[in-house]
């Protein structure tokens, strides 16, 4: 989402080594207030590096990063870190805290009031399912994987920073659960304005959560982009091999109703009217449509059929191709 | 259950002394602690920074640790002296390894995701350290303090080898006069206490992180509480004695001592024989207990304080040999009887000096010394077939020398062949040998053979009072009469027990007789 002020984060030729080994290489990007971006690449890429280097856990060996148009290596690390929140795969939490505790550690470095900090984090125990009347008192090693993951997430957002750097924070879950709190994470209210940094290296993670992807290899940028640039427009072969196993799949979650019923939308006037009866918002993703359509229990909203929405899937891809050879 | 009877005895007898030793020995234990806690704790914060000194740094706690204890109060003396520092030093140096591993253990067990999470949040090193790792890695940390503790408790009893107190004055005692009453009053004590640390820091330890924290630093405060326990004001007088253990239990060593010369008024510290001739010489202790003829007399200019009331028994020296060797070889008699009387208390002390001291060969000695005397005669050549004289002695110097003496007599004035059999061990060894005839003599002594060998009844021995003819009389009778053996004229010399001070102080204070003392004392 490109807006005309400036950068909140801006990575200039980023680079580190460890002893003889390139882990990042030359890394520039920008990111806008409010934008996510997701660190994405096969294991060993860099990804991790990269994040922990926009919080000084690891100091770059070259090039700079600005937050807010400050370099952050005039900054104290720890008061940087104290405005930028950090979740990580392991979560980390203090296990000698209370629940209520962990969340309150970084508004207590920065002297926050404690009555302000007792109602934050209640709000936000309240926000992420966790009802602070059973879970402010808790110890970390009583909840489950998820809950604590959401703990986590409730201590980076704790001082409402405006950037939150999250490393495989769903990496450690089993996959219901990841699903479920990924849902949650992408309805959080709390992290709508916040400008976010993501690193995974599960795709479909990536696509459902990111603005834009930097896909990254042995340290190096392969491609800077919106999902769907990665995916139809790849800069080169590994971009296109990185995401071949699941291209289908990624394609139905990428293209939406809009795209897909385009032509019609613009060729037949009736098709107006008809929408508007429909349970059909255009940026329903056709993976979306189709689920509803064949669900079982709800009876389909759509006034298009599943072999109508396959036949005008495949005719979008196809434009998209041809877009492409041009 | 006899013993127990004594053991409840000696403790109702020795309740002030128990009392004593116990805190001293919490004292001693908790100030090594606090000492290993300063310096072990931070080093191993360090090292889990820098985790490449690990194996150095641990090595070198380990190698101490492995040091025994005796060996290493051995080593600390000549640097620390006698009294508490050697002994603090050295408990000190045994705890440090637990403690310093399981520092590290603990700042290690830390999960690194948690101090990751700590440093991403923006605590500064020293709030991780603190706040988390800290915290966390206590549990383990209170652990290693717990095994230091009961090493401690367990060591400390050595401290009573260096004059440091403790309850192994009672255990030390104990083993020196076989008595299991006396060991078991220290040793029950100190298991005691040993389990009762154990159990305390235990339950410190199962607390949650939290108050463990707090508890922790209360620790921190009361050690140096517990620790001023070993300061409490001991009785001090103008004089302090050092004693061995052995000295200080028997009864006929510094209780009838003081029962007889009134010397109330002398405060004592313990600590091992070996040590206490070191700690007069150096001023560590004034008056201490030895044996008449020792060497170390002259060695460290000591002056032996004359017993005027004869407390002590007499130990005169005298051969004792089976009567068929005089028989069988009747020109033996005056050729064993050169040396009756030649020898004083200052002459086999100079001689036990040569052989201790200068580590001259106890041969080289006798020789010297007949030659001295117009004794000496060259050994006659060997006759074939000769009757051979089989000498015996106990294991230390005094003993060989005279043992020498005799042979280069016999040689030298008669045709028969001599055996030395030296180093038979102790008393009993040596007896045995000779009356089953495996040697013909050894030089023994009268309150030896009265009380080790003979031990007739208390009324008995209280009827000899101490007189020097009365108990050879008496040891002269019952030997021939039960073992038929016999003991021929006393050398000279009486290596008895003795209370011993610097010659030069002694004579600034007029001190001669253990009476000068306990006037001096009581002025």
């Amino acid at each position: 989402m490109p807006t005309n002020q400036p950068p909140v984060v801006r990575v200039s030729h980023l680079s580190k080594r460890f002893g003889a080994h390139a882990v990042v290489q030359d890394v520039s990007f920008e990111l806008a207030a409010g934008e996510t971006l997701v660190l994405l690449g096969p294991s060993g890429c860099g990804k991790t590096t990269l994040l922990k280097m926009l919080n000084r856990l690891i100091e770059p060996d070259g090039g700079t990063v600005e937050i807010n148009g400050r370099d952050i290596l005039a900054q104290r690390p720890e008061l940087l870190r104290r405005g930028i929140g950090y979740v990580i795969q392991q979560v980390g939490l203090l296990p000698h805290y209370t629940v209520a505790e962990n969340i309150a550690v970084v508004p207590r470095l920065l002297g926050h009031a404690p009555a302000a900090i007792a109602d934050r984090t209640a709000a936000l125990l309240t926000r992420l399912h966790l009802p602070p009347a059973r879970y402010a008192g808790q110890l970390p090693h009583q909840l489950s994987g998820g809950q604590q993951q959401r703990v986590g997430l409730a201590r980076a957002l704790a001082a409402d920073p405006p950037i939150i750097l999250l490393d495989e924070p769903f990496g450690a879950l089993d996959p219901l659960t990841r699903a479920s709190i990924r849902r949650e994470f992408r309805e959080l209210e709390e992290l709508r304005s916040k400008t976010i940094v993501l690193v995974t290296h599960d795709v479909t993670e990536a696509f459902e959560l990111a603005d834009r992807i930097l896909l990254l290899d042995a340290g190096q940028t392969q491609q800077l982009g919106t999902p769907r640039e990665l995916l139809f427009r790849p800069a080169n072969d590994f971009v296109r091999r990185f995401f071949a196993a699941e291209r289908l799949a990624l394609q139905l979650r990428t293209l939406t109703l809009e795209d897909v019923f385009s032509e019609m939308r613009h060729s037949n006037a009736a098709d107006a009217s008809r929408r508007d009866s429909d349970n059909f918002a255009t940026q329903t993703t056709v993976n979306e449509a189709l689920e509803a359509l064949t669900s079982t229990d709800t009876a389909p909203a759509f006034s298009f059929t599943v072999a109508e929405l396959m036949a005008a899937f495949g005719q979008a891809l196809q434009r998209e191709e041809d877009a492409w050879k041009r | 259950m006899e013993t127990l009877g004594a053991l409840l005895t000696f403790w109702r007898e020795q309740a002030g002394k128990l009392g004593e030793q116990t805190l001293q020995h919490i004292g001693l234990t908790a100030v090594s602690l606090l000492l290993a806690v300063l310096l072990g704790v931070p080093v191993g914060l360090w090292l889990s920074r820098r985790p490449r000194w690990a194996p150095v740094v641990l090595g070198l706690a380990g190698v101490l640790q492995t040091v025994p204890s005796i060996a290493l109060l051995g080593f600390l003396i000549p640097l620390l002296g006698i009294g508490p520092k050697p002994a603090i030093f050295a408990l000190f140096l045994y705890s440090l390894l637990p403690i310093i591993r399981n520092t590290l253990a603990g700042i290690q067990g830390v999960a690194p995701a948690v101090v990751e999470a700590a440093r991403g949040l923006g605590l500064t090193d020293g709030q991780v350290l603190r706040r988390v790792e800290l915290p966390l890695a206590l549990p383990v940390l209170m652990a290693g303090i717990r095994t230091a503790t009961v090493i401690n408790v367990g060591v400390a009893t050595l401290a009573a080898y260096v004059a440091a107190g403790g309850l192994g004055e009672f255990i030390f005692g104990g083993i020196a006069l076989n008595n299991p009453a006396m060991i078991l009053a220290g040793a029950l004590p100190a298991a005691g206490l040993a389990l009762a640390f154990d159990a305390a820091l235990g339950a410190v330890q199962r607390l949650s992180a939290r108050r463990l924290g707090r508890v922790g630093v209360g620790l921190l405060v009361a050690l140096p509480l517990l620790g001023a326990l070993y300061l409490l004001p001991r009785a001090s007088g103008k004089l302090l004695a050092g004693f061995s253990p052995e000295f200080v239990g028997r009864a006929d060593g510094l209780p009838s001592l003081t029962k007889t010369y009134g010397l109330t008024r002398l405060p004592s510290v313990v600590l091992a024989p070996a040590l206490v001739y070191e700690a007069a010489r150096n001023a560590n202790v004034d008056v201490i207990d030895g044996y008449s003829t020792d060497g170390r007399i002259r060695a460290y200019n000591l002056r032996v304080l004359h017993d005027d009331r004869r407390v002590f028994p007499p130990y005169y020296a005298v051969p004792v040999v089976r009567p068929a060797l005089l028989r069988q070889h009747p020109e033996l008699a005056p050729v064993l009887a050169l040396l009756d009387g030649q020898i004083s208390d200052s002459v086999m002390t100079s001689l036990n000096y040569r052989a201790d001291y200068l580590h001259q060969s106890p041969q080289v000695i006798a020789e010297a010394f007949l030659r001295r005397r117009g004794l000496w005669r060259a050994p006659r050549p060997a006759v074939p077939g000769a009757p051979v004289v089989r000498l015996g002695s106990k294991i230390f110097a005094e003993q060989y020398i005279l043992a020498e003496m005799y042979a280069a007599l016999i040689r030298g004035n008669t045709d028969l062949a001599v055996q030395t059999k030296t180093g038979l061990g102790g008393t009993t060894i040596c007896f045995e040998a000779l009356r089953d005839g495996a040697i013909d003599m050894y030089p023994e002594y009268t309150g030896t053979g009265l009380l080790v060998l003979l031990q007739p009844t208390p009324a008995v021995v209280d009827s000899l009072s101490g007189q020097p003819d009365a108990v050879l009389r008496y040891v002269r009778a019952e030997f021939r009469r039960r073992y038929n053996l016999e003991w021929l004229a006393p050398l000279g010399f009486n290596n008895t027990y003795a209370l011993l001070m610097r010659q030069r102080q002694a004579q600034r204070l007029g001190i001669a007789s253990v009476s000068d003392l306990s006037g001096y004392l009581h002025q």
